[in-house]
């Protein structure tokens, strides 16, 4: 199984035709919407997509419109796992009724963080453990976005939502982003990765392996995907601030193959945690003293995962 | 001569008619193995559980070919039968009172997207306070959600009835989600004698079919978007019109079902209604002491009939109307509470009489909630009372709690 | 969003099954030009034909034709890449990527 090769080494490489029309409400500068454009070309025709409520599928399917050009069946919120279980499992048997002539189709889940890390994290986990042959993609916005920048589980520490307030006695997210890749991981999925919508070349490799491979199981991609109206920032920024979450250590580009974990996007000197929280309104009111406290927490998860990978894969403070 | 009797018996169905010892739950396992379901979603939970049980085996012995996802919950359970059957299979799922809350979320998405989920629910009652036992609370709370509810009496109706109900609703002008409820224990863990059928002669009645909204890729649709204002109300009547044409399409299913395999089904069965002055309403298992009550009032020459619902969604109202406009009283009795309201099925019945302008005076009764142990003697009572309000002319005001102790001592 | 014009909408008879959207990809049909403040403008003798717009643009605004062109400089290319105007929203996001700045934004309405 590891000797799937590389799917694209260069952009001429990438495939051309588009899979999720233009034309949808997504906000302009839409992390999510790039995710999901690059998956849905990636995937390939002969796919299913199953979405749950969030913001890629509020935008892109109001009745009478509908920017996918995939078969796509949305149903609630936190069931997008287990409607997928169900997909997967009929072709299975129709399959074998010799009743499926549409060949070789994929499943591929597309949700958000709300449906992947709150709300639809039981239907997540019975999914995997039942192995089902689906490929899983987390678009991660750290908030629930669609309904107005609520938080969700993967809100990051101190960050401004509008459940989580800057106010006289509290201010921001008090808990840590749940690392929602190693509770994948400790499920042994065939294949996870995480990326970000900066790493297009990264994304379209990994999200391709994730749909190959899961033809032998459960496959599960996170993609970190800035949204310039939750995270407040100029919507030109998109690609500069999910570049500066890696280069800073706030976010790790990750593979899981063959039953190893290795970081694929090495940063051998790493920017301080400032040059990141300072392009977002969300983490205007930091102190030098909360920067601190953040910059103490991803030396600590930089540690970790270089103990993890058997290597300095991401380097000390330039 | 040995030929010709096994032409015949595969003509008519005998061929491979068996009879078996089974409990309702087992009864409804040997109908989906029967109806050759593709997938199956299913979380255990009392007294559901030996339906599921005996699917893994059917599977496990390959007599079923087909799939179990042990979901997680039962939410799961039916957002994964969504999800297959919009793929195009044949799916069954089977729950029972918090199971069924559990679902609620998805229970309406299943009717809105139009999809042919057939479902057991063995009626058990819901908590607060716990109870494991059968009543019909959990029914009762999906009796607006646009699933075509059946009620089955026996274990011999739970295996027809869910035959009937992948026929039902499979039918193009129908499209919906199938219940089939039977009492919780009463009917699920009681085992009687049940004649089962050749799956393969059942198959020819239920032909697998390909309904038009199917998740292929290579003729791509988007199922279940958001309708703003200018869109839900049409889009969610189409669940309207469907339940109302579904009850032709039951009728027929009923009548054909009748004819291959030599049943005697129907809507509402009605006992001694053809003379009777006063009428007595039940569902599920009840009706077995309806008619022994009724048996012992007639033998004193009291003119009271039975009706027994077998339908609930949709209301059958033309027999209704039939049956309770030329009786003097009718007195239904409920195993479910109203809340705030008199019993569920007195009040659907009440609706219907007065929309057709019928003024029969009626009494609203409960029983064997909680699976309150019911005695004939309870049935002979609630006679007793129809035929006093059928003599002073007048409904009564309060529902009748049968059974409860400490009724009536406040009133 | 669409604009929808009272008495054209669809009875409920003549909505699809279940409410399915089975024109893939009709949002193609909206017109989002209106939500720019910026126009991005490529300028096609600077642009190296790298891909990278096209690339990052959410929408897939930005369309790779095959167009050859000829620089003022005498270097030609291939294929083109050009802005669908009808779905760009103006978010800027070539602008900023694009690594010899060959896109610029244009005020919309001077």
């Amino acid at each position: 199984m590891s000797n799937i090769k590389v799917y694209y080494r260069t952009i001429r490489d990438l495939p051309l035709d588009e899979y999720l029309a233009p034309g949808s409400s997504a906000c302009w500068g839409c992390g999510p919407l790039l995710a999901a454009r690059w998956v849905t070309k990636v995937v390939g025709s002969n796919a299913i997509i199953v979405t749950a409520t969030g913001c890629l599928y509020g935008v892109t399917a109001v009745y009478p419109y509908s920017s996918w050009k995939h078969p796509m069946i949305h149903v609630a919120f936190g069931n997008a796992p287990s409607v997928a279980s169900g997909v997967e499992t009929a072709i299975k048997v129709l399959k074998r009724k010799g009743e499926w002539d549409a060949g070789d189709t994929k499943v591929v889940v597309i949700a958000g963080d709300g449906a992947t890390v709150d709300i639809g994290f039981g239907a997540l986990s019975g999914m995997l453990e039942r192995r089902h042959g689906v490929a899983y993609v987390l678009y991660d916005n750290e908030a629930y976005m669609s309904t107005g920048i609520q938080r969700s589980g993967s809100t990051p520490m101190y960050a401004w939502t509008t459940t989580t307030e800057i106010g006289k006695v509290r201010k921001g997210k008090l808990e840590p982003k749940k690392d929602v890749l190693s509770i994948i991981l400790a499920h042994n999925p065939i294949y996870a990765a995480s990326t970000t919508v900066a790493h297009i070349m990264d994304l379209a490799n990994k999200v391709k392996k994730a749909v190959e491979y899961s033809s032998y199981g459960p496959t599960f991609v996170h993609i970190l995907a800035p949204c310039p109206t939750g995270w407040k920032y100029d919507e030109s920024l998109t690609i500069e601030i999910a570049k500066l979450a890696v280069e800073t250590g706030m976010w790790f580009n990750l593979e899981y193959e063959d039953g190893k974990l290795r970081v694929t996007t090495k940063v051998p000197k790493r920017k301080p945690v400032k040059e990141y929280l300072s392009l977002q309104g969300r983490f205007s009111h930091l102190t030098d003293d909360d920067i601190k406290i953040i910059q103490q927490m991803v030396d600590e998860n930089v540690k970790k995962i270089n103990e993890i990978v058997g290597e300095e894969a991401i380097g000390p403070l330039a | 001569m040995s030929e010709e009797i096994e032409l015949l018996e595969e003509v008519s169905g005998a061929k491979g008619r068996r009879r078996l010892p089974l409990t309702g739950d087992y009864a409804a396992a040997y109908a989906v193995k029967a109806a050759d379901v593709d997938v199956v979603a299913a979380y255990p939970i009392t007294p559901q559980t030996p339906i599921v049980e005996r699917i893994s085996k059917f599977i496990a012995d390959g007599e079923l070919n087909a799939e179990m996802i042990h979901v997680e919950s039962e939410h799961s359970a039916l957002s994964a039968c969504i999800g297959a059957s919009a793929a195009g299979a044949r799916v069954f799922t089977a729950t029972s009172a918090q199971g069924l809350e559990l679902m609620h979320e998805v229970i309406n998405i299943a009717s809105g997207m139009r999809l042919p989920i057939v479902m057991a629910v063995v009626a058990r009652a819901l908590s607060a306070p716990v109870s494991i036992h059968g009543d019909y609370g959990d029914v009762m709370s999906m009796k607006d959600t646009g699933w075509i509810i059946m009620i089955a009496s026996n274990a011999q109706e739970v295996y027809d009835f869910i035959i009937m109900a992948f026929k039902i609703a499979e039918n193009p002008s129908v499209l919906l989600p199938t219940a089939v409820a039977f009492d919780g224990f009463l009917t699920s863990h009681v085992m009687e004698p049940v004649e089962i059928y050749d799956d393969d002669y059942v198959r020819k009645f239920i032909p697998k079919s390909k309904w038009p909204h199917v998740l292929d890729p290579r003729k791509p649709l988007t199922m279940n978007a958001t309708a703003l204002p200018e869109w839900y109300y049409e889009i969610r009547y189409q669940v309207i019109d469907a339940l109302n044409k579904s009850y032709n399409v039951i009728r027929e299913v009923m009548n054909e079902f009748n004819k291959y395999f030599n049943r005697n089904y129907r809507i509402l069965d009605a006992y001694h209604m053809d003379d009777a002055e006063y009428a007595l309403i039940t569902y599920g298992a009840m009706w077995g002491f309806a008619r022994e009550a009724i048996d012992r009032a007639r033998a004193r020459g009291v003119k009271v009939g039975g009706i027994n619902f077998n339908l609930l969604r949709p209301i059958p109202t033309d027999k209704v109307v039939d049956l309770l406009s030329n009786v003097k009283s009718f007195i239904v009795i409920d195993k479910a509470f109203g809340y705030g309201a008199a019993g569920p099925l007195f009040t659907d019945i009440a609706a219907v009489l007065k929309i057709y302008d019928i003024n029969t005076p009626g009494v609203s009764a409960t029983h064997g909630i909680g699976q309150r142990t019911m005695f004939v003697k309870d049935f002979e009572r609630a006679i007793d009372l129809v035929v006093k309000v059928g003599n002073e002319g007048k409904s009564l005001k309060n529902v009748v709690h049968l059974g409860l102790r400490g009724w009536g001592e406040t009133l | 969003m669409h604009v929808s014009n009272e008495g054209e909408l669809a009875k409920w008879y003549e909505i699809p099954i279940a409410g399915v959207v089975n024109e893939p990809g009709n949002t193609a049909k909206i017109i989002v030009s209106g939500w720019r403040t910026f126009k991005p403008v490529i300028d096609q003798d600077k642009c190296t034909r790298c891909g990278i717009c096209w690339m990052y643009c959410p929408e897939g605004a930005i369309k790779y034709v095959n167009k050859p062109y000829s620089t003022k400089k005498g270097i030609n290319y291939g294929f083109t890449y050009e802005i669908d105007y009808d779905h760009c929203k103006g978010c800027r996001i070539c602008v900023v990527e694009c690594p010899v700045k060959a896109i610029n934004a244009v005020r919309e309405h001077e």
